[in-house]
């Protein structure tokens, strides 16, 4: 199986990765949203781990957090998951959650579990930097787990490179200094920013994420770093979906820039 | 300072296995802003003298060192109580705001917010606000702002904007929730004013160093009444701990002096509804810091209770966490019922209406075994105004006689 950051470089550009939160709107739902964003042709998926408190999240995500805990999902269950899909599909898994969560697993357990699982990069916006290249760089390595780190307008340039070097999947960077879900129109200040973080010659491949939610910003996306994360907008189409694939091909057309 | 450092923040901004800053990268830039200046800033002679004058003359230091001769004769021992209640807006929290307004200002903050329980660290920040002129947003669960309506009210009246927290369970977690999520989406202009001893490194430490006052009052006051330094025993009520670790500081490293902590286990530790953290929680992560919290095997974070909206916490605030592990402190817990039997038994005997909250650490009393002339002094964290329809209708639900 290719690594996420092979499958971004082979690709090379417009790189479509898609966020949901494993467990919304049902429990039963995650495998058949991830089978149909595969079958669409999304190139990565960044499954959610549902958190009480996700305090990076907007509105959007916090919701389908909650539900996705009161339908009961679990750790487990995503990891469960994520090992049927594989069965059918290879398309490369994210998994996105806070540090707590890993922490309660098991650190070792936690990324053991999810590379047997079939999932193979994770992204814990709240563990610092440091204390993953202290305590947790060499069993992510052991377990060819790959990980992404976080940077934002307000990142420094020497914080961007410690980023760059420390990210083995792709560089993500946050378009704006907000929780997930923002809608407002990309500023100048912001494409300055993209621009900036291109020409910093970086080893990872990036991919623009945070307030990507159509074609317009997608585009934008696609033409500073190598592609965009959307996930707030892409779980408001869920919520009241009757036909999961139906309302992902919908979606797509949506980013798709013609 | 003591010499030991070990009850004291590390360089790292830990507490033995606690503490830290887990933060998101949207918050590490002003996080850190305020960890590499906050000591530089604190020690300067204009902030001291601003800091010093305005506690003086503004919030009304020192605040009296009272003998209660009643609870002394009835729990054996004298019984001291630490008037945080008479401090200006009602409680210990002035402290703090007082230190983090200057500070913010030395930051060229213009906008300030805050999350608060009981709305006493609102009413603390709103009135610090007023006082420079400078715009305050606080947030408040929604069920706190139903059971804490004076202070809602108050907070409007001083000019603040109120905006209830509407996930989870509605109280103090969720309206940090949404503070924390407030600062990420306005980091540059804001300064967020944290009012307990929680947080990312460095809030929990100069939350504390703002509040070590009310110890080092202690200290001079008790001296002057008994001849000696130092009480046998501390006793403050935590939630997150502003309180208890101003009335502690001081007194960390001096062996002679017991801390205690008296925490909320709101309808009875095993009832499921309570907020007895040290004694329900396991080591983990929340707003930002590595301590003691109620969660589930999957890290969930357990919704708390207790009928005090201040100590109605689910954490605690990391340093209190090492006192506790390491043994230094004693946690005790008292319930809702015992916290009320407390407020009850002060405000007639005293004559001192306290808190809800600051009635638990007055509840824990006759579990601890006073030596008759031991010197204690329980943190009066605040006064109990806020509170007057709580306590009433327990009172009539209850068909307590008074």
């Amino acid at each position: 199986m290719k690594t996420i950051r092979q499958t971004i470089i082979e690709k090379g550009n417009n790189i479509l990765n898609v966020y949901f939160t494993a467990g919304h709107p049902t429990l039963e739902s995650t495998e058949i949203i991830m089978k149909s964003l595969a079958d669409t042709g999304v190139d990565l998926i960044e499954l959610g781990m549902p958190y009480s408190d996700p305090l990076a999240d907007g509105p959007t995500i916090q919701r389908s957090s909650e539900i996705a805990l009161k339908n009961g999902q679990t750790i487990s269950n995503i990891f469960q998951n994520v090992k049927n899909i594989r069965k059918t599909h290879q398309i490369p898994i994210i998994m996105m959650g806070y540090f707590n969560q890993m922490l309660q697993y098991g650190a070792e357990r936690f990324i053991s579990d999810a590379h047997l699982s079939g999932i193979q990069g994770l992204i814990i916006p709240d563990m610092p930097m440091e204390i993953y290249e202290r305590d947790y760089q060499n069993l992510f390595i052991e377990y060819q787990m790959e990980i992404s780190f976080l940077v934002t307008p307000m990142t420094s340039h020497e914080r961007i490179f410690q980023a760059d070097r420390l990210s083995s999947a792709f560089l993500y960077i946050v378009s704006q200094s907000s929780i997930t879900g923002n809608q407002s129109g990309i500023s100048d200040e912001q494409l300055a920013y993209f621009g900036a973080i291109q020409s910093m010659n970086l080893q990872s491949p990036t991919l623009i994420g945070f307030g990507i939610h159509d074609k317009e910003t997608r585009e934008i996306a696609n033409k500073y770093s190598n592609g965009a994360i959307v996930g707030s907008a892409f779980i408001r189409t869920l919520e009241n979906s009757k036909d999961y694939s139906a309302t992902i091909q919908s979606f797509m057309s949506r980013l798709e820039s013609q | 300072m003591s010499n030991n450092n070990s009850y004291h923040v590390s360089e790292s901004g830990h507490y033995g296995e606690f503490g830290g800053a887990y933060i998101p990268e949207m918050l590490y830039a002003n996080v850190e802003e305020i960890r590499t200046k906050y000591l530089d800033i604190i020690a300067e002679p204009d902030f001291q003298e601003e800091f010093n004058s305005l506690l003086k003359d503004y919030v009304g230091r020192p605040s009296p060192l009272y003998l209660a001769k009643t609870i002394s004769e009835k729990y054996g021992a004298n019984i001291y109580l630490k008037r945080e209640d008479l401090n200006h807006t009602g409680a210990h929290k002035i402290n703090n705001t007082i230190g983090q307004i200057l500070l913010a200002k030395r930051l060229g903050k213009k906008r300030i917010i805050a999350e608060t329980g009981a709305g006493q660290h609102g009413v603390a920040t709103a009135t610090v606000c007023a006082l420079m002129n400078l715009e305050c947003i606080v947030y408040m669960g929604a069920v706190d702002i139903v059971r804490q309506a004076p202070n809602v009210a108050r907070m409007q009246m001083l000019g603040a904007k109120v905006v209830p927290a509407e996930s989870g369970s509605k109280t103090l977690k969720d309206a940090t929730n949404e503070a924390i999520r407030d600062w990420i989406n306005n980091a540059e202009i804001t300064h967020y004013i944290i009012g307990s001893a929680i947080g990312p490194h460095p809030y929990p430490d100069m939350v504390t160093r703002f509040q070590a006052i009310v110890s080092e009052e202690i200290q001079w006051q008790l001296k002057e009444k008994t001849g000696k330094d130092h009480p046998d025993y501390v006793i403050a009520c935590v939630g997150g701990g502003s309180n208890a670790a101003g009335a502690f500081y001081h007194f960390l490293h001096d062996d002679r002096v017991k801390l205690i902590l008296a925490e909320a286990a709101g309808k009875g530790i095993d009832s499921g509804h309570s907020a007895a953290t040290s004694i329900l929680g396991t080591k983990g992560i929340i707003h930002g810091c590595m301590t003691l919290l109620m969660q589930t095997a999957d890290g969930q974070i357990v919704e708390p209770y207790s009928l005090s909206a201040g100590l109605d916490y689910p954490g605690i605030g990391p340093m209190h966490a090492h006192l506790i592990k390491s043994g230094r402190a004693t946690v005790y817990a008292a319930t809702d019922d015992e916290a009320m039997q407390a407020v009850i038994q002060l405000s007639r005997s005293e004559g001192i209406i306290p808190a809800l909250e600051t009635a638990h650490a007055l509840a824990i009393l006759d579990r601890i075994p006073f030596k008759e002339d031991d010197n204690v002094v329980v943190n009066l964290s605040g006064r109990g105004d806020k509170d007057l329809n709580t306590y009433l209708t327990y009172i009539e639900d209850h068909k307590i006689q008074l």
